[in-house]
């Protein structure tokens, strides 16, 4: 006796045997009934017996009309079908979760499928059902067949392997791999298959492995795919589906076959010894299961439009790939039946031709077999002249990889290809465009590369990107000359100057200052290029620079080409161009900046235009953009009362080093951690400025805001590369990229100390070098912070800070004595003092020999001194005793220290450091 | 693993089925979608069924109102899964009979028990009609 139970969900209606009123019978086993409430079908259900071939399961009872189960889980689709917002279907969504939810702690277990099946809906609708996950778990864990079906789908679907709750799971699962009936065995499989974890596969893995000796065939299919999850997740397990493998491969069944071939393959990725073993054992008889595959005659079971299995084929064609591999002995076994395969097969429907495509990638990764090369080839051209896309797509897809193996073949088919990068067809533009890029070499390079910027300027807004990317890499890394290359980025520009890069624009000013006697006809084809196309982004940033560098040459028509038609341009005309990229609203901070900085170095270069200069460059103080606003009033500053040091300012830069350039490209260098502030002075390529006077930086540094201090220190030294990629370094101390060369730069940092610490500041060595232009080393001085006294703080070093206005023009760097330093007061504050002095030994460039004095200036003693310095890893720091470590007041009497830096990397790259000094006192 | 997911789209762009084989949270899932459907719609009859998208090349396929989508990664025969795709209706055809978007939408869990049959974790189980409906239609006869 069975008390009805509505446990799975059905909308076939059953014959209905006897009408029950209002109420719920005992019935006996194999009867059926209906209920009826208010005269209408509730309940139509029938007891029935569930069984297999083997062995009579259990009694289940179903619900077969589709009023109840149905009407609810119907009704909701129908409700959400009917929604017309995004807003009405969450709230229907919002209505049926609280239900659902209702029903979860009601534990209802009459519902349970229902609600189940309701929140699959919902998730594949993109709503949270994380509440259902238990729900999984308690139906999984049911004894009947429905239920456990419809809880391992929901727990494939609801759960992923990072949840924590699949941990309860692994011993129904466990239980249910070892179940009798074959079909729950089937559900344990997949859903481990699908979602186990890495504990799991090492709990479950011999149940798995028993599995696949497993009597039903498709029990076997499943547990090998299983095995492929759980050698992925646990490697080490690999070895020990080696030998089942093998037997599994000797099959008739094709879904046995076809997921023992998979798990294979994987065991040949995962380890090389089953590689081997694969490759001895197994590879005649794969070739003798594909020649009868290739012969079988008509088998409706796996027959698609006339192929035997293609799906089987497929992959045995891939298995013999990876065996045939890099191995002569067994491609020799292979090529009797790849050359059936490639001859035998039909190429009108799709399913042949995905078998000629795997034959083809197979035939060229194995061994060289001249015969089997030339039908591929064949195949290939029959394909790329296809009038499908879809198989001319693959075809170009099986070019990019012949490429490597047979380029003469690849580029006989260079105009088809070239073509197919105008298609109308965006997948098919995208991957001609991925081959015509390597099929360019130095032979084909001007004409390929013509054809592609012609292009440029008829293609699709969208497709742009890629093809300007694509473009300038093939130009930039074939460029046979120059001049070619300057004339090829400037097209480009012109056409797409707002997709390309930025490393695409640096790279290009990195090789215009390279190219000394083009100059003149740079400028002028740039100045050219911004009257008609003035809207690209990249080509105004490009003209303002050359502008500003070579103005000169630009008005006076100095290293004309033959080539070239000389052109008017007066000094207004010149300013024009940069007046116009400044105001313009589409210019974003860093043209602007770059306009200013032009400008700048236009009023030295143009004496007549200054005054007009001097106002453009004023319009920019109340920008509230800070770096705008700072450039404009140091500029302004210069021009109004630096004369005589201007001209020196604002030389022409020094050519760039391409190779360190390109090496920072590639990334050989340490990437560039950004500024912890990460504000406004993150201006790649910043303004070029000359490197002779990096004294125009230190305007930088004396910004009045702390947080502005600290990005300004590594902003000097990216500005001082001119058309570097640099972004701000950070203040924590990382390697930067920098070039070769000998001096050293100090700049010292602070970090603005608490006065309720003990105290530290925080130096910041940085040096710098640069080929041979810096003949100076300048010690910048920012700020200090008084670990005593708590008004000190930053202002010692306002003084030095201000380095143009305080010292004056000429005595502000030490320019010509190289190897001398002057000393640095690198702590000041009305209790103590602390300077440092710097020497270098000619000979030995990485060795920094410091000289610390310490004075106190309070009127106490202080006892116990001592002084405490770290230094980053590339650097050595070694400190010698001090001279004492009583200090006596009043300034009268010093202690000094010696310290010695070596810097290991020196000559490589910038150096940073932080020494922090600490001292205690009573 | 060669598929990485499969969709059902409706015409509208509304996923009628979705079956992933990695882990993707929710919002990922949904931001994914949208930019295939509105990729994959777009396009014409004439053009290809093979879109790139990030690191997926996505087959699709359309039947009068629904679409079929499976991401794929890079290595997997593009044509293969068109195939599949096609075997995958003509499955869901015999048991429906001639199947349609609301067919997937009210027998969800069927779509979804036929598919387990013929994929799991990302690789072809079976190609055989029968097979694949054998459970499912043991299934049906026992209730």
């Amino acid at each position: 006796m069975i008390k009805p139970k509505v446990v799975e969900p059905l909308n076939q209606v059953s014959t209905k045997m006897e009408d029950i009123d209002n109420q719920l019978p005992w019935i006996i086993w194999g009867s059926q009934f209906t209920i009826t409430l208010e005269g209408r079908a509730v309940v139509n259900a029938q007891i029935q017996l569930y069984s297999n071939l083997n062995e009579l399961m259990r009694l289940v009872c179903n619900e077969t009309q589709d009023d109840d189960y149905c009407y609810f889980y119907r009704d909701m689709i129908r409700a959400i079908r009917a929604c017309k917002t995004a807003a009405e279907e969450r709230a229907v969504v919002r209505k049926e979760c609280a239900s659902i939810r209702a029903a979860v702690s009601d534990n209802d277990n009459d519902y349970r499928h229902r609600n189940l099946a309701k929140l699959m809906f919902i998730h594949m609708l993109g709503y949270p059902t994380h509440f259902g996950q238990m729900e999984c778990l308690k139906s999984i864990a049911a004894p009947g067949f429905p239920e456990k079906r419809i809880g391992y789908l929901g727990l494939m679907l609801l759960l992923d392997e990072r949840q924590e709750v699949l941990m309860l799971v692994t011993n129904s699962l466990k239980q249910d791999l070892n179940h009798t009936n074959q079909y729950i065995v089937g559900l344990a499989l997949c859903a481990l298959g699908n979602i186990s974890s890495a504990e799991m596969a090492r709990d479950l893995a011999p149940e798995v492995e028993r599995l696949l000796q497993f009597r039903d065939p498709n029990v076997r299919k499943k547990a090998a795919l299983c095995s492929i999850r759980i050698i992925k997740k646990v490697p080490d397990l690999a070895e020990n589906f080696v030998n089942p493998v093998a037997s599994l491969l000797k099959e008739k069944h094709h879904g046995v076959l076809l997921t023992a071939i998979q798990l294979c393959a994987d065991l040949c990725t995962a380890s090389e010894e089953a590689l081997e073993y694969f490759r001895k054992k197994c590879t005649e008889g794969l070739v003798k299961v594909l020649k009868d595959a290739v012969n079988s005659p008509y088998a409706p079971e796996y027959d698609i439009s006339g192929i035997a299995d293609p799906f089987l084929q497929i992959r045995l064609l891939r298995i013999l790939r990876t065996l045939g591999h890099g191995d002569a002995d067994a491609s020799d076994l292979m090529n009797d039946v790849l050359a059936q395969v490639a001859t035998k097969t039909e190429s009108n429907k799709n399913a042949g031709n995905a078998i000629l495509y795997e034959c083809v990638e197979t035939i060229m990764s194995i061994e060289d077999s001249g015969g089997l090369r030339v039908l591929a080839i064949n195949i290939l051209g029959r394909f790329l002249s296809n009038r499908d896309n879809n198989i001319r797509y693959v075809a170009l897809n099986i070019l990019m990889k012949a490429i490597s193996v047979d380029g003469q073949a690849v580029q006989r088919h260079r105009a088809t290809i070239l073509e197919c990068v105008k298609d109308s067809d965006a997948s098919i533009r995208k991957r001609a465009l991925e081959l015509v890029y390597l099929l360019v070499n130095e032979t084909n390079v001007k004409p390929l590369t013509k054809e592609l910027i012609d292009y440029l300027e008829v293609s699709d807004q969208d497709f742009k990107g890629d093809l300007t990317a694509k473009v300038c890499s093939i130009v930039e890394k074939l460029s046979p000359e120059k001049l070619w290359y300057i004339d090829q980025m400037l097209k480009v520009l012109c056409e797409a100057g707002n997709h390309v890069k930025d490393e695409v624009w640096h790279g290009l000013i990195v090789v215009i200052t390279n190219a000394t006697n083009l100059h003149g006809y740079t400028v002028r084809s740039l100045y050219r290029a911004i009257q008609t196309s003035g809207d690209q982004e990249a080509v105004v940033r490009v003209a303002v620079w050359c502008i500003g560098e070579y103005g000169d040459l630009l008005v006076n028509n100095i290293g004309m080409l033959d080539l070239e038609e000389p052109i008017t341009v007066t000094e207004n005309d010149a300013v024009d161009v940069i007046e116009v990229a400044i105001k313009c609203h589409a210019s974003d901070l860093t043209t602007r900046a770059m306009c200013l900085t032009a400008l700048l170095k236009l009023s030295s270069r143009f004496p007549s235009c200054s005054q007009r200069i001097k106002d453009i460059v004023n319009q920019s103080k109340g920008s509230l953009l800070l770096e705008l606003q700072q450039r404009s009033i140091e500029f302004d500053s210069i021009i109004e009362k630096h004369q005589n040091l201007r001209s020196a300012l604002v030389e022409r830069m020094p050519v760039l080093d391409e190779a360190t350039y390109s090496g920072r490209r590639t990334g050989s260098l340490p990437a560039v951690v950004s500024t912890s502030h990460g504000n406004s002075l993150q201006i790649p390529n910043g303004v070029p400025k000359t490197a002779d006077a990096p004294l125009l930086d230190l305007l930088d540094l004396s910004a009045d805001e702390p947080a502005l201090q600290n990005s300004s220190g590594p902003n000097f030294l990216q500005d001082l590369l001119g058309g570097d990629i640099l972004s701000s370094a950070s203040q924590s101390g990382s390697t930067q990229p920098q070039k070769n060369g000998t001096d050293v730069l100090l700049d010292l940092l602070s970090t603005g100390s608490p006065p309720a610490q003990n105290g530290s500041s925080t130096a910041d060595i940085l040096s710098i070098s640069q080929d041979n232009n810096i003949k100076s080393s300048v010690i910048a001085l920012n700020s200090l912070s008084s670990p005593m006294v708590t008004s000190a703080q930053s202002t010692p070093a306002s003084s030095i800070m201000d380095l143009l206005d305080g010292f004056g023009p000429t005595s502000t760097i030490p320019k010509d004595n190289g190897p001398a330093y002057p000393p640095l007061v690198a702590f000041d504050s009305s209790s103590l003092s602390l300077i440092f002095n710097f020497s270098k030994q000619a000979g030995s460039p990485q060795l920094t020999q410091i000289e610390a004095t310490f004075t106190n200036k309070s009127s106490d003693i202080y006892t116990d001194f001592i002084f405490q310095a770290a230094v980053p890893k590339f650097l050595q720091l070694h400190l010698e005793p001090a001279s004492s470590n009583t200090l006596p007041g009043g300034g009268n009497g010093s202690i000094t220290q010696k310290l010695q830096v070596t810097n290991n990397q020196h000559g490589k790259g910038r150096k940073r450091v932080e020494s922090s000094s600490s001292s205690s006192h009573e | 693993m060669g598929i990485r997911f499969i969709l059902m789209v409706n015409k509208q762009g509304q996923t009628r089925l979705a079956q992933y084989y990695e882990y993707l949270t929710l919002e990922e899932r949904r931001t994914l979608e949208g930019e295939i459907v509105r990729k994959c719609l777009a396009r014409n009859e004439q053009q290809c069924s093979f879109v790139e998208h990030r690191t997926y090349k996505i087959v699709y396929r359309r039947y009068a109102s629904l679409f079929f989508l499976v991401g794929v990664d890079n290595e997997e025969n593009e044509l293969a899964i068109l195939e599949f795709i096609h075997l995958l209706v003509e499955t869901m055809d015999r048991h429906f009979g001639n199947v349609c978007e609301l067919d997937i939408m009210f027998h969800l869990e069927k779509a979804h028990f036929m598919l387990e049959e013929m994929v799991m974790n990302g690789c072809i189980v079976e190609t055989s009609k029968n097979n694949i409906l054998a459970p499912i239609q043991l299934m049906d006869k026992a209730s």
